[in-house]
C-alpha cells in the first residue's frame, strides 16, 4: 500500500477496528494524517459508529432470570434419549411430529382448507389427515390452558394464602408445547395466533415461576395479570376459531366434492 | 450456590439442577443482550436464551473445564441466533447492491427527525435497530461480534465457521449498509 493511495471504505473499516496488517497500518496512518478527503471519510465512519454505540443495549426485563429458568426447567427434566429413540414409534412422538408438520404445512392457513378443491374422489392426503390431528391437538392445548386460567381466576383466596401447586404444575407442562405452537405460528405468518400464544406463554411462565403457595396479595397480582391482558377472553376466541377449523376440516373429510363451490 | 462457573459446571454435570440454575442466573442476561442484538427482537432473543441453555446443558460433557464458560455460552448463543434468523428466512437472499440502493432511497430513511428527537435514546435505538434489520444473518452476526463484542476477525471466522476473508467481507458489507442507513441522520 503506497502512502499516496487513498484509503477505500474497507481499508477504513479495518483501520477503525485495528484489524489492518501491521505493515499496512503504518502506511494507512501516515496517509490519513495528510489526506483531507480520507480524513473526512474516516470521520464520517467514526460518527456513524459512535451513533451505533450510543444506542443503548436492550436489557432483559427485571426478573428475567426467574422467567428464563421457569421456561427452561421443564425441558431439562425431559428424559435424555439416544439418537435411535427418534425412530421408535410412540403415540406421543407421533402426535408431536404430526403437530409440527401440520403447523408448518397449513394449520394456520386454514382458509386454504376450504378454498382448495380436491379432485373428486381423491383420497384424503396425509397432509390433511395431519392437519386434522393437529387442530385437535391445538384445540386441546388451548382448552387445557383455559382450564388453568379459569381455575386460578376463580380460586378461593379467603384463607390468607392460596395453594396453586396444581395449576403451577399444569402450567409448567403447557409452556413447552405452547412455545412450539407459537414459534410455528410465527414462522408460518399467522401473526394473530402467534401473538395470543405469546401472551398466553408469558402468563403460563409467570404461573410456573410463582411459589407454589402464594399470599392473597400475590395471588391477586397473578389474577390481575390474567385480567389485564384479557388473556382468557383471547384464548377463548382463538380456541373457538380452531374449533371452526376443525369442523371445516371434518366437513371436507365427509364431503370433499363440495369444496371450492 | 457455587462460587465459580467451573464449580457450577462440575456440579451440573453430575445432575445438580441448582448448580445449572446458578449458571442461568449469572449468564442469561448477557446471553439475552447478545441475542437481542443478533436478532433484533425480544421474542427471538428469549427463544435464543432458551435454546442456548438447553444446548449448553446437553453438551456440558463436551465443555472443557479450562475454558471460559461465558465464552462457550456466547458461541452457542451466536449459533442459535444464526439458526433462528436463517429459519425465519430473514432477508438472506439477494442482498448487496440492490439492498444498498433500496436503503439509500427508502421513504423511511428520508424522514428527517429533529435533533431533539435524535437525542432520545429510544429513537437512536430504533434507528440502529432498523439499520441492522437490513443486514443478512451472517452480516449481522459478524458485525455484532466485531463491533459490540470486540472479537477479532479471526475469532469471528472461527465462531461462524467462515474463512477469515468471508468474515471480513461480511463485516465490510454490514458497515457499508449501516453507513448508508445512518449517515443521513448523523450528518444532518
Amino acid at each position: 500500500m503506497s502512502t499516496n493511495l487513498h484509503l477505500n471504505d474497507d481499508d477504513l473499516v479495518l483501520h477503525y477496528y485495528g484489524e489492518m496488517p501491521t505493515a499496512d497500518e503504518s502506511r494507512a496512518a501516515t496517509h490519513l494524517s495528510t489526506c483531507g478527503a480520507c480524513q473526512e471519510n474516516y470521520a464520517k465512519l467514526q460518527r456513524v459508529m459512535a451513533f451505533v454505540d450510543s444506542a443503548p443495549a436492550v436489557e432483559a426485563a427485571p426478573g428475567f432470570e426467574r422467567i428464563a429458568w421457569a421456561r427452561l426447567e421443564p425441558a431439562l427434566r425431559a428424559p435424555r434419549r439416544n439418537w435411535y429413540a427418534w425412530f421408535v414409534f410412540s403415540p406421543v412422538r407421533l402426535a408431536f411430529t404430526a403437530g409440527i408438520v401440520l403447523l408448518i404445512g397449513a394449520a394456520f392457513m386454514a382458509g386454504r382448507m376450504t378454498r382448495t378443491a380436491a379432485p373428486a374422489g381423491a383420497p384424503q392426503s396425509a397432509e390433511k389427515v395431519r392437519e386434522r390431528i393437529l387442530l385437535v391437538d391445538l384445540g386441546e392445548h388451548l382448552d387445557r390452558s383455559q382450564m388453568v386460567l379459569v381455575e386460578l381466576v376463580s380460586a378461593d383466596d379467603s384463607g390468607g394464602s392460596v395453594d396453586i401447586s396444581l395449576e403451577q404444575s399444569r402450567a409448567e407442562q403447557l409452556v413447552s408445547a405452547n412455545r412450539l405452537y407459537r414459534q410455528t405460528a410465527a414462522s408460518t405468518g399467522d401473526a394473530a395466533m402467534a401473538s395470543v400464544l405469546d401472551e398466553l406463554e408469558r402468563v403460563l411462565v409467570d404461573i410456573a415461576a410463582s411459589p407454589s403457595t402464594v399470599t392473597t396479595e400475590e395471588f391477586d397480582s397473578v389474577r390481575r395479570r390474567i385480567d389485564s391482558k384479557e388473556i382468557l377472553f383471547k384464548v377463548r376466541v382463538v380456541s373457538s376459531q380452531v374449533r371452526d377449523r376443525q369442523k371445516a376440516a371434518n366437513r371436507e373429510r365427509a364431503n370433499p366434492s363440495t369444496l371450492g363451490s | 450456590m457455587p462460587h465459580t462457573d467451573a464449580a457450577a459446571v462440575a456440579l451440573a454435570r453430575g445432575g445438580d439442577s441448582d448448580a445449572f440454575r446458578a449458571l442461568v442466573d449469572r449468564h442469561s442476561r448477557a446471553v439475552y443482550r447478545l441475542a437481542h442484538r443478533m436478532t433484533g427482537n425480544p421474542q427471538d432473543a428469549e427463544d435464543v436464551v432458551q435454546e442456548t441453555f438447553l444446548k449448553a446443558y446437553r453438551q456440558l460433557g463436551r465443555f472443557e473445564s479450562r475454558a471460559n464458560f461465558g465464552t462457550w455460552l456466547h458461541r452457542i448463543a451466536v449459533n442459535c441466533s444464526i439458526d433462528l434468523i436463517r429459519g425465519r428466512k430473514h432477508q438472506e437472499a439477494g442482498h448487496d447492491a440492490a439492498d444498498l440502493e433500496s436503503l439509500d432511497g427508502g421513504d423511511e430513511q428520508r424522514v428527517d427527525p429533529s435533533p431533539e428527537r435524535l437525542m432520545l435514546s429510544t429513537e437512536v435505538q430504533e434507528r440502529v435497530g432498523r439499520a441492522m434489520e437490513e443486514l443478512t444473518a451472517m452480516e449481522r452476526a459478524a458485525f455484532v461480534l466485531r463491533h459490540f463484542e470486540g472479537q477479532s476477525i479471526e475469532d469471528i471466522s472461527r465462531a461462524l465457521g467462515l474463512k477469515a476473508n468471508a468474515a471480513k467481507h461480511s463485516i465490510f458489507r454490514a458497515v457499508r449498509k449501516m453507513r448508508l442507513a445512518l449517515e443521513p441522520f448523523v450528518e444532518s
